[in-house]
C-alpha cells in the first residue's frame, strides 16, 4: 500500500489525465490508453511538490448531480440575461455587490463556488476576503440581494458542503 | 436521419451565433464596467456550448464517429472563463473603488484586493 501511495500520490489526478489524454486521442486503443496511464504517473509523481496537500473528497459521487444542476442553472439564466441585456433600460436595472459570507474553508470548494457564481449569467465572482471568509459577488441585476445570496448558499455552497467536508 | 442531423447541426450553429452575438451587444449595452462583465459570459458559456454540439453532431453524422474534442474544449473553457473574470473584477477594484464602496466582508478586515491600501484607501504606489 505505501508503495502504491508512493507510486500515485494523486489517484484522482492520475484518473483525470488519463481519461483526458484519451479523449485528446479521440479514439480508444489499447496503446494510447497504456501512454495515457504513463502520464498520468509520471506527471502526479514530478509535480507532487506543488501538490502539498489534496482535497478530500467525503462524496464524490455527488459531484455528478452538481454539475448537472450547474449546466441547468447556466442554461435558465442565460435565458434571463439575454432578457436583461435586449429589453432592459439601464436606468432601471439595479446592479449590486453582495457579500456571501463562507461557510465551507477547503480552497478547493471555494475556488469551486466562485467559478460556478461567475459561470452562471447574472452573478460574477469578484473578489474574496483577505481571510477568506467571505466572496464578493456583483449582481446583474438584484432588486433583493439577500434573496441573491440566500440561493447561492443554500444552492451552490450547501452541495459544496456535502462533497467537499 | 441526414437530414434530421443537418437541421439539429443547423439550429444549434444559429443559436450559438445568436447568443456570441447578444454577448458582444451586452458589451457594448451596460453602462458601468463590472456590469460588462456579465455579457461574456452568456457567450462563453450558452454560446460556446452550442457551437461546440453543433460540431459534436457534424462530426457523428459525417465522420461516422463521435468526437470527444469539444467535451473537452467546454471543460477547459468552463475551467479558465471565471480566472479572467475575476482577474478583470479584481483590476477594477483595486483602481476604481475604495474600501467604502463596496460591502463588509463580513468577519474579515478587507478584501484581498485592498489587502496593501493604508487607512485613507489609497492604492500603493506601483512598484517595478
Amino acid at each position: 500500500m505505501k508503495i502504491l501511495n508512493r507510486l500515485a500520490p494523486h489517484p484522482y489526478l492520475t484518473l483525470i489525465l488519463t481519461v483526458v489524454w484519451l479523449m485528446l486521442v479521440n479514439r480508444f486503443s489499447l496503446n494510447s490508453l497504456v501512454f495515457g496511464l504513463f502520464l498520468g504517473l509520471l506527471i502526479p509523481f514530478v509535480t507532487q511538490p506543488f501538490w502539498p496537500d489534496r482535497p478530500r473528497l467525503s462524496k464524490p459521487l455527488n459531484l455528478v448531480g452538481y454539475v448537472a444542476l450547474v449546466i441547468w442553472d447556466i442554461i435558465v439564466a442565460n435565458f434571463v440575461v439575454a432578457r436583461i441585456v435586449l429589453f432592459m433600460p439601464n436606468s432601471r436595472r439595479q446592479p449590486a455587490f453582495v457579500t456571501v459570507p463562507l461557510d465551507i474553508r477547503t480552497p478547493e470548494a471555494i475556488a469551486m463556488l466562485g467559478g460556478t457564481i461567475t459561470m452562471t449569467p447574472g452573478t460574477v465572482t469578484c473578489d474574496i476576503s483577505s481571510k477568506g471568509h467571505a466572496l464578493l459577488v456583483h449582481c446583474l441585476h438584484a432588486p433583493d440581494p439577500e434573496a441573491e445570496v440566500a440561493t447561492i448558499k443554500s444552492r451552490y455552497e450547501a452541495r459544496l458542503k456535502e462533497i467537499f467536508e | 436521419m441526414g437530414n434530421y442531423l443537418d437541421i439539429l447541426i443547423v439550429g444549434f450553429s444559429v443559436f450559438g451565433g445568436l447568443f456570441g452575438l447578444l454577448g458582444s451587444y451586452g458589451l457594448i449595452k451596460l453602462n458601468d464596467p463590472v456590469s460588462r462583465l456579465h455579457a461574456p459570459t452568456m457567450t462563453s458559456t450558452l454560446g460556446v456550448g452550442a457551437i461546440l454540439l453543433a460540431s459534436f453532431f457534424h462530426s457523428w453524422a459525417y465522420d461516422n464517429q463521435g468526437s470527444s474534442h469539444e467535451l473537452l474544449i467546454l471543460i477547459f473553457l468552463l475551467l479558465t472563463a471565471p480566472v479572467t473574470a475575476k482577474f478583470i473584477a479584481k483590476v477594477h477594484i483595486s483602481r476604481r473603488t475604495n474600501p467604502d464602496d463596496l460591502p463588509r466582508p463580513g468577519d474579515d478586515r478587507v478584501w484581498a484586493s485592498h489587502m496593501n491600501c493604508d487607512e485613507s484607501g489609497v492604492p500603493p504606489q506601483q512598484q517595478g
